[in-house]
């Protein structure tokens, strides 16, 4: 129900953003995460970004299956 | 509108028959089929990354032409000018229609200029109706629709949706891409002057390769499998469908064709693609799998397989 | 992120599709996806035919334009026809009928509809168009209602006062417990909306586990996500005990993001809302506070009397899980996307939008 998808934010200016993904770059707005830094991954839906992505987070998961035997690899 | 045509148009159009300025041009008589084709163009804007309106109105027609086996060979131009258009603007797009017609080997013949009171049409309307001669080279093959037939893409999907959507929305976006339209002769000349085994041919147009590959689906009674995995999409096309929710196999192409080659040639075909400017980016994207029923399915990413339904309505992004 | 691709890696996910497989499911199992943004990448990666026959999966009430109910379309079409207003929507909900018509056929009639990608492009238009009064139609759960809510306050604070929101935003968790809560709704196992709790946290969810015995789950939006969280789930069930778990940590922290929640708590206040299939339901809505009223857009003009569900669709019903789209003989002959009957088969969302798009013909 909620279409957000990760990009990285590239600059912010206050409030405004621009965050960029494989070469598409968006505005943003940072009201919802005044604590992300340039070259955080935000999730972002209808314009604004929700939350920061935790790549740590990314791969911890997938070592987690790994570790559960869920994953041959 | 003599001064427009004197001074704007026929020094553009380089043809000898339309500097005659007659009514209609001689085209003499010719041993290969005629085949005519006619579109109009309103895209707005007028102008976008990559193009404008006048490359597309040579562009589009021709490569309708292309698609039917034909050699283009004359345009007819015709264009209806919101008064108050600015002279560079129109200048623009008369240069832009030369240098595309030039590109794709076509004469412009004959053509029609009105002008119209302010707010009776969007700055800019052209028509471009064109012939062509066929077969070229070896055309199009008899042969009918084959199991293990290969369906190919000359390129990328859905750059020129993407540039014209930049250019529309008010949602601040950039990206590094640009439309692809452009006429197609080079390449379509490469394919059938060294292949014989091109059954069909369609430019995935509005409604891209879904509404392509549903029409031939339809029109053939064939079943289609596509590999979700082998779709040539420019990163940056991929980025903004997953941010607005578009699927890249709905958006408008305007520099594409889809083939459907014999399955002994495809690699043949697709190697000669490769060759040309415009199919760097070919692939092989799925095969018939039967003549016993009409549809298309794609096996996505994960193995699994699902039906691929032609897009309806309007693109709308959304945030659902 | 290059960690993301593995989310989307094939290997990967049918190793976890297979392991899913050797769990000793003792009975059939039905899972709930409640977002609708699953049930579309469910039904795109075709991940149902990598799940073994035990597992029912059936979608819940989690798409916002599926239960935004047609008098609130009406309503909008009555705004939008007022002089000088421009009503800006999301691109959702363009196309679902009201009664007469769609807020497409309203801007075909004259209406100044207008799609924006982002609640504040409607604020912006707002600032720029001084002359005309904007109203942005507020659809959407709790991930999109924050986004509205920082809007608005930028509105509020900048004393635009041709700014308006029509609120229609809706939360979860008191529509899930109506929803769980009934008899016929025999749900094992939810898969819960990864970008809602991003916002809320899980917290808001734990009655569903501890209180109605069913196993839950947070899942992003990846197959290899939707995968893990059914394998949790699953376990949960085969185990006996219920839980709610987390396996979307890239994106949602326990605690969810307090500074939206604080920015929605200072703008809207709960609310009953009408969600189609549900009917009522209390406290399952916000609105803006009474001191915001002057940018409350409800007020410019009643809502008109003359609603009226379509004969036959059965939208409702296949939100509380209990019909197939298949089931509605609507379904693909009178309501197909070009001509849609019920909301259900407008969203890209929506269970009727999805079986009709994706579904292989002779699974149908």
């Amino acid at each position: 129900m909620c279409l957000a998808i990760p990009m990285k934010l590239i600059s912010c200016d206050g409030a405004q953003g621009t965050a960029e993904n494989a070469g598409l770059r968006v505005n943003v707005m940072l009201t919802l995460v005044p604590n992300a830094q340039i070259g955080d991954f935000v999730l972002i839906h209808a314009g604004y970004a929700l939350t920061i992505i935790d790549e740590d987070e990314a791969l911890d998961s997938l070592a987690v299956l790994s570790d559960l035997g869920m994953l041959k690899e | 509108m003599r001064d427009l045509i004197h001074k704007i148009l026929a020094p553009r159009y380089g043809s000898t028959e339309l500097h005659k300025l007659q009514d209609g041009a001689l085209l003499g008589a010719h041993a290969r089929e005629i085949i005519f084709t006619t579109d109009s163009y309103v895209v707005q804007p007028l102008h976008f990354p990559g193009g404008d309106i006048g490359t597309l109105a040579v562009s589009g027609t021709v490569n309708d032409l292309l698609v039917m086996g034909a050699e283009p060979r004359w345009l007819s131009v015709g264009m209806i000018i919101e008064e108050g258009l600015q002279m560079a603007v129109l200048e623009m797009i008369v240069d832009s229609i030369a240098r595309t017609a030039a590109l794709a080997g076509v004469e412009i013949v004959t053509g029609d200029t009105k002008v119209v009171p302010r707010g009776r049409c969007d700055g800019l309307y052209i028509n471009t109706s064109g012939i062509g001669l066929a077969p070229f080279h070896h055309g199009l093959s008899s042969e009918s629709v084959a199991i293990g037939d290969a369906v190919i893409i000359s390129g990328t999907l859905g750059d020129h949706a993407v540039a014209i959507l930049g250019s529309r929305m008010d949602m601040k976006y950039s990206h590094d891409g640009k439309s692809d339209c452009a006429p197609l002769t080079a390449m379509v000349s490469a394919v059938l002057r060294q292949h014989r085994d091109v059954k069909w041919m369609r430019d995935p147009t509005r409604g891209g390769l879904a509404a392509c590959l549903d029409e031939f689906a339809t029109s053939k009674n064939c079943a289609v499998l596509v590999q979700e995995q082998q779709l040539p999409v420019a990163p940056s096309t991929h980025a903004l469908c997953e941010l607005l929710g578009f699927d890249p196999l709905h958006l408008a192409n305007e520099g594409k064709i889809m083939f459907l080659v014999a399955s002994r040639s495809a690699d043949a075909v697709l190697a000669t693609l490769r060759t040309t400017e415009h199919g760097a980016n070919a692939a092989v994207i799925g095969t018939i799998t039967s003549l016993a029923k009409a549809g298309v399915t794609i096996e996505t990413l994960t193995g699994a397989s699902r039906r691929l339904s032609r897009p309806t309505g309007e693109l709308l992004p959304r945030i659902c | 992120m290059k960690a993301l691709a593995a989310y989307r890696d094939r290997d990967r996910i049918l190793s976890v599709a297979s392991q899913i497989r050797t769990l000793p499911m003792p009975r059939a199992i039905r899972l709930m996806e409640v977002c609708g943004g699953h049930t579309a990448a469910i039904y795109r990666y075709g991940l149902r035919q990598l799940l073994p026959a035990p597992i029912d999966l059936v979608s819940g009430p989690g798409c916002p334009v599926c239960v935004t109910p047609t008098a609130y379309v009406d309503h909008a079409i009555a705004i939008a026809a007022l002089p000088n207003v421009t009503v800006t929507t999301f691109g959702d909900l363009l196309r679902v009928p009201g009664t007469q018509k769609s807020l497409n056929h309203a801007g075909a009639d004259g209406c100044d509809v207008r799609v924006v990608y982002s609640p504040a492009d409607a604020v912006e238009l707002a600032r720029s168009h001084s002359n005309r009064i904007i109203v942005f139609l507020g659809i959407g759960f709790e991930t999109s209602a924050c986004t509205i809510a920082a809007a608005t306050r930028d509105a509020v604070r900048d004393k635009l006062m041709n700014f308006k929101l029509f609120s229609a935003i809706k939360t979860m968790p008191r529509a899930l417990s109506t929803l769980l809560s009934n008899p016929e709704t025999r749900v094992d196992g939810l898969i819960l909306p990864g970008h809602v709790t991003a916002i809320t946290g899980t917290a808001p969810y734990e009655f569903i586990a501890c209180d109605l015995g069913i196993a839950c789950c947070v899942s992003g939006f990846e197959p290899l996500d939707l995968l893990q969280s059914i394998y949790s789930v699953t376990t949960q069930i085969v185990a006996g005990r219920p839980q709610v778990l987390n396996s979307y940590r890239r994106a949602v922290r326990d605690n969810g993001n307090a500074l939206a929640r604080e920015i929605m708590n200072e703008m809207f206040e709960p609310c009953a809302m009408t969600w189609r299939g549900l009917g009522e339901v209390p406290a399952s809505g916000l609105r803006l506070k009474p001191e915001f009223a002057e940018w409350d857009a409800a007020s410019l003009i009643n809502a008109p009397a003359t609603t009226r569900e379509h004969p036959g669709c059965r939208c409702g019903a296949v939100l509380r899980g209990e019909c197939h789209p298949t089931e509605c003989r609507l379904f693909g002959k009178s309501c197909t996307p070009e001509s849609p009957i019920g909301a259900c088969m407008v969203s890209s969302e929506g269970a009727c939008a999805a079986v009709y798009h994706y579904q292989l013909a002779d699974a149908i």
